[in-house]
């Protein structure tokens, strides 16, 4: 199958410390991926370089077989929302609407056609009925969802998602992950986790990244890659929601 | 405020400082609003303190003031726009040194001026009372700029304003919008220093729309709201100054303040009081 986004060879380092060494890694069509490894392993700065906004030190990127910077119109992204203000006085509507911007006339209003869009991805997201409301009014599970649309909006090949379920209590988690596997079915799904446990029952593939970068089938996964991962003082630990156990 | 009426009738330039006013309250509802939700008051503020310098220069060559204000505000945005965009991490600083450099330039070309008597008071603090007809269309033509640019590029400065990174990820030059923005700023701080002066700048252009976005929740509401907020603050200010012959410039201020600090601690004990109703029920 297609490769819709490959890194070859890719370093990158902010000063002396190395961030990314020497990572390989090549994103099928319609692969739900998982990337996780721990806090200031690399993986929001491996998003970024996908994204071109940062440039790696070494190594080729392409996304759609292009480079980052023209195939990044194909990509939905949706970062860890400290990104911005959450008080910023926008409503649900006109946030999902700004995914359109790249794919609309430059000048004026919107289209018809991204008034169509917007309200297609909101249905999908099931937030249309709060879609009037500020952002400032919403609840974690509801601004992720709206982040999703906004993605979404842009019409892309590819979902990014950078940490979706931070701050979001189990039970909303996993409306957010059964979400994005219905999207899965139409595009490619990134999504950043540290919660490597819990995305394992939902991803294809895990990507483990700890500078450098190792890839799992999710069956694969065992307490002894998570000890390689995170390092021998992780323990694995029975979270007992519902009746099946998870790592980590 | 009723010998304000009876005058407004009467003569010319009270019609024509309540013109100013009205004119001025629009770029400052639109551009404030900008300035209120992305935080740049301090880089309005270097702004309003560098076009000082260009007035200076301007009365220096013998030429209109507002000309060398306006060049000098454009100049000011665009150098501190690059510095913003270029070194983020010392920002305040150098704001803060163009900010009295502008105002040294000023002064110093301001004391060799032949024949120097120019009121700098006027400039520092607005004499509304003065404007001319000239200087009206001149506030008209900036304020339709400033509308139109809002109007064609409306949803590039929310996306800008709002969420920076996915702006760029669109494919939007954030530069170039940033730019345009900091440019219409420095159009508006030109508009308002006749009103009010350079000093007070910073009030006109932050309070209206810092009241109204604690009440409505769109840029383009706010917006709307900031300019009704604003004409209403002019008007007030000019027409209470008028019979005690008060400063108009710091009346304005003045009446903007304390609506300020009325709109916020009201809506503020309004809201504990809500929560008061609700946790009885």
């Amino acid at each position: 199958m297609k490769s819709v986004v490959q890194l070859h060879d890719v370093s990158f380092s902010y000063g002396d410390r190395i961030i990314l060494d020497r990572i390989d890694l090549a994103i099928k069509q319609s692969e739900f991926l998982g990337l996780v490894g721990p806090n200031a392993g690399g993986k929001t700065t491996l998003l970024k370089i996908i994204l071109g906004l940062l440039v790696p030190d070494s190594g080729r990127v392409s996304v759609m077989d292009k480079s980052p910077q023209e195939g990044r119109s194909m990509i939905g992204y949706c970062p860890q929302y400290a990104s911005f203000s959450r008080e910023f006085p926008i409503s649900v509507e006109d946030t999902v609407l700004l995914g359109r911007l790249g794919s609309t006339r430059a000048i004026g209003g919107y289209r018809r056609h991204d008034w169509i869009v917007a309200q297609e991805v909101m249905d999908a997201a099931e937030i249309s009925d709060i879609k009037a409301r500020s952002l400032a009014s919403l609840s974690g599970g509801q601004l992720q969802r709206v982040l999703i649309a906004r993605a979404l909006a842009c019409e892309p090949k590819i979902l990014m998602l950078d940490e979706p379920t931070a701050n979001i209590d189990l039970r909303v988690e996993e409306d957010i992950f059964d979400l994005l596997k219905e999207l899965n079915k139409r595009m490619t799904i990134i999504v950043v986790s540290h919660d490597i446990g819990f995305i394992s029952e939902y991803v294809t593939r895990v990507a483990c990244l700890n500078q450098t970068l190792v890839c799992h089938e999710t069956s694969a996964l065992t307490g002894k890659i998570i000890e390689q991962l995170y390092g021998p003082h992780v323990r694995m630990i029975d979270h007992v929601h519902e009746a099946g156990s998870r790592g980590v | 405020m009723t010998g304000f009426v009876g005058a407004l009738v009467d003569h010319t330039f009270l019609q024509y400082a309540l013109l100013a006013g009205l004119l001025a309250s629009i770029g400052c509802g639109i551009v404030g609003t900008y300035v209120v939700v992305t935080r740049l008051g301090y880089l309005a503020g270097g702004i309003a303190h560098t076009v000082l310098g260009g007035m200076g220069v301007a009365y220096f060559l013998d030429t209109a003031p507002m000309g060398g204000a306006l060049i000098a505000a454009l100049v000011a945005a665009l150098i501190i726009g690059w510095v913003k965009l270029r070194w983020q991490q010392h920002e305040d600083t150098l704001i803060g040194a163009l900010w009295a450099i502008g105002m040294a330039v000023g002064i110093i070309f301001i004391s060799r001026t032949p024949g120097y008597n120019i009121d700098l008071m006027s400039y520092l603090f607005g004499n509304i009372l003065l404007v001319s007809r000239q200087q009206l269309w001149l506030m008209a033509g900036v304020d339709l700029v400033i509308a139109l640019t809002v109007v064609a590029f409306y949803r590039q400065f929310l996306a800008a304003s709002f969420d920076e990174e996915f702006a760029r990820l669109r494919g939007m030059h954030i530069e170039f919008y940033y730019l345009l923005l900091l440019c219409m700023l420095a159009l508006t701080v030109v508009l308002l220093i006749q009103v009010v002066g350079l000093i007070l700048v910073i009030a006109l252009l932050t309070l209206p729309a810092a009241i109204a976005v604690q009440y409505v929740g769109s840029l383009g509401r706010i917006m709307i709201l900031a300019i009704a907020l604003g004409a209403l603050f002019t008007c007030a200010g000019l027409g209470l100054s008028y019979e005690p012959d008060l400063p108009a410039g710091a009346m304005i201020i003045l009446v903007a303040g304390i609506s300020y600090l009325l709109a916020t601690l009201s809506l503020g004990l309004f809201r504990q009081w809500r929560i008061g109703q609700r946790s009885q029920t």
